[in-house]
């Protein structure tokens, strides 16, 4: 087991840990998102047909879509929610969703890229308080 | 962050629960965007459109009514974005009893908060728009966009719960587009093709939106040779913000803050990213259709002005909607009543197509209406809708207004 740990800046939400789903696209939960499925669902989306569910998710930066803001709120009420959401740099209307849901959100991390720097699959411990997050891999 | 007396009193719950809520809400928010402090607003707009709310949010909203009214009214003047429901047309959408409930209870919930229910993202064409330097907590990208490119005001993205703790407290934290220094550009964009129409307009926001991408990066545009009317800068604003996030741009010689481009950068700085015709017929290939059967023509995101709403009576006077096929004209509450006193809105309809008032088309439950109502191919000249719609089982194609009417007429898409 090695771990690995990146310091980002200061987030919102609970320390959560569970297993990653990472890429380098964007993201909105109106555009790209069956949220009744869980899954995603615009087509040209890289993780299109995925499931989201209990996932710390990493994305490259967030997209349009204010009524995100309700959505992580809604999702995280019927328990089909991801657990964490990491970006590079997020954009307001998640950052608000996320503190209203309290969901871990996190984004500007110190080591760079945060979507080269996690893999899917590696296990995930996000600390929004302290602006830390620990990679557990085999 | 560095509180006010009165807003220590807030958080100390001195002035009710909902707003020591709010307070609080808006110091997380502020934290992770290392706001130094509040800022004073004078208008809220929040989105309320049930689908994205759903039966969580509006038990939330219908938690702040149980507070004595001195406690749950906001302080500042504070309007609504488009609902999910139009009430007297869901039953001829398809859309079911559950969703106008959940509606009503959503109104009776902003309607005790004291918010006016005007149901627009056109607010800044037809309620009161905003002045340059005003500060203001709107929500909406496109609405935002406009009023800080367009107008020269300030605001954020204000989701709907930061929306509501801003009409809450008159207040929202000081980060983002609320500081000048944010305000600058950073992408220089040359255009050598000239947009013709909305559809056109609204493509050239997309082409820039995806190229920028980022909530932090502010474009400025050169070489646009026309005098841009508010509805053309309202499609190149909406498409602007729903590709790529993006909450200001600068238009060199028509926005406020650009008179030339050296008030808005260092032009040595920046280096020149062209878009030309090909660009533009690149951005059209993308939606495919022709000759195939369209099921839905949709004229929404952002919901119509009035002269858009006359444009479009003209192109369907004398004419029938191809009966497998659906027309949606979608305006606010204002335009509609305008719309019918002058008698555009009967035009409209004498062709078979409907005029939904208070209501845009992806924020009403469009997947559940798609699969009711068997709608997969979608055609509009809304470049925001094409980008919005294809993750709610559409296939949507782009065109101006005139093919996007001679396909419902025909049928299929011409």
């Amino acid at each position: 087991m090695a771990t690995t740990e990146l310091k980002c800046h200061v987030g919102v939400g609970p320390e959560v840990s569970g297993e990653a789903l990472v890429t380098d696209d964007n993201f909105s939960a109106r555009y790209d998102l069956d949220r009744i499925a869980g899954v995603f669902s615009r087509p040209q989306h890289k993780l299109a047909g995925k499931s989201y569910v209990d996932k710390i998710m990493v994305f490259n930066t967030a997209k349009g879509g204010v009524a995100s803001a309700w959505m992580l709120h809604e999702m995280k009420s019927r328990g089909i929610a991801p657990k964490a959401i990491l970006f590079n740099n997020v954009n307001p209307i998640l950052a608000q969703g996320a503190a209203l849901a309290n969901m871990a959100l996190c984004d500007r991390f110190d080591e760079g890229d945060v979507t080269q720097l996690i893999k899917t699959g590696d296990q995930v411990t996000v600390n929004p308080q302290l602006g830390l997050v620990t990679i557990t891999r085999d | 962050m560095e509180l006010s007396p009165e807003e220590q009193a807030m958080l100390q719950g001195e002035l009710g629960e909902p707003r020591r809520w709010a307070i609080e809400h808006m110091m997380r928010v502020g934290r992770f965007f290392d706001a130094p402090d509040f800022v004073e607003v004078t208008q809220a707009h929040i989105m309320a459109d049930t689908e994205s709310l759903g039966e969580a949010g509006v038990a939330f909203l219908e938690n702040l009514m149980t507070y004595p009214a001195s406690e749950r009214q906001v302080r500042i003047p504070m309007i609504t974005d488009p609902r999910g429901i139009d009430f007297c047309h869901y039953q001829r959408l398809k859309q079911t009893d559950e969703m106008a409930v959940l509606e009503q209870r959503t109104i009776e919930a902003f309607e005790s908060m004291g918010i006016l229910m005007t149901n627009t993202c056109i607010n800044y064409q037809t309620i009161m728009p905003p002045v340059r330097g005003e500060h203001l907590a709107f929500g909406d990208t496109g609405v935002v966009i406009y009023c800080n490119s367009v107008l020269g005001a300030y605001s954020n993205f204000e989701g709907g719960p930061s929306s509501l703790a801003a009409g809450l407290t008159g207040r929202t934290p000081r980060y983002g587009l609320h500081l000048d220094q944010n305000r600058k550009a950073t992408r220089r964009f040359r255009v050598e093709h000239q947009p013709e129409h909305l559809s056109d307009w609204g493509a050239l926001g997309g082409i820039i939106g995806a190229r920028t991408g980022s909530y932090w990066e502010v474009p400025v545009i050169e070489g646009i040779d026309s005098n841009p009317d508010s509805d053309e800068m309202k499609h190149l604003g909406a498409a602007m913000a729903s590709f790529g996030s993006v909450p200001l741009f600068h238009l060199v010689g028509v926005t406020p803050e650009a008179p030339s481009l050296e008030s808005v950068c260092d032009p040595d700085s920046l280096a020149v990213e062209t878009i030309g015709e090909a660009v533009f017929e690149e951005f059209f290939a993308r939606y495919g259709g022709k000759g195939e059967k369209v099921d839905v023509v949709v004229f929404s995101a952002p919901q119509l002005s009035l002269l858009e709403m006359q444009s479009l009576a003209a192109l369907l006077d004398g004419e029938k909607i191809h009966p497998d096929t659906s027309l949606l004209a979608v305006t606010s509450p204002v335009v509609a009543a305008d719309a019918r006193r002058l008698g555009i809105a009967e035009r409209i309809e004498a062709s078979g197509a409907l005029v939904l008032e208070g209501m845009c088309f992806y924020q009403s439950y469009a997947r559940e209406m798609g699969e009711a109502n068997g709608w997969k191919r979608l055609m509009t000249n809304s470049v925001k809708l094409t980008n919005i719609i294809g993750g709610y089982g559409y296939e949507p194609t782009l065109s101006n207004m005139e093919n996007c009417v001679a396909s419902a007429i025909a049928g299929e898409i011409v």
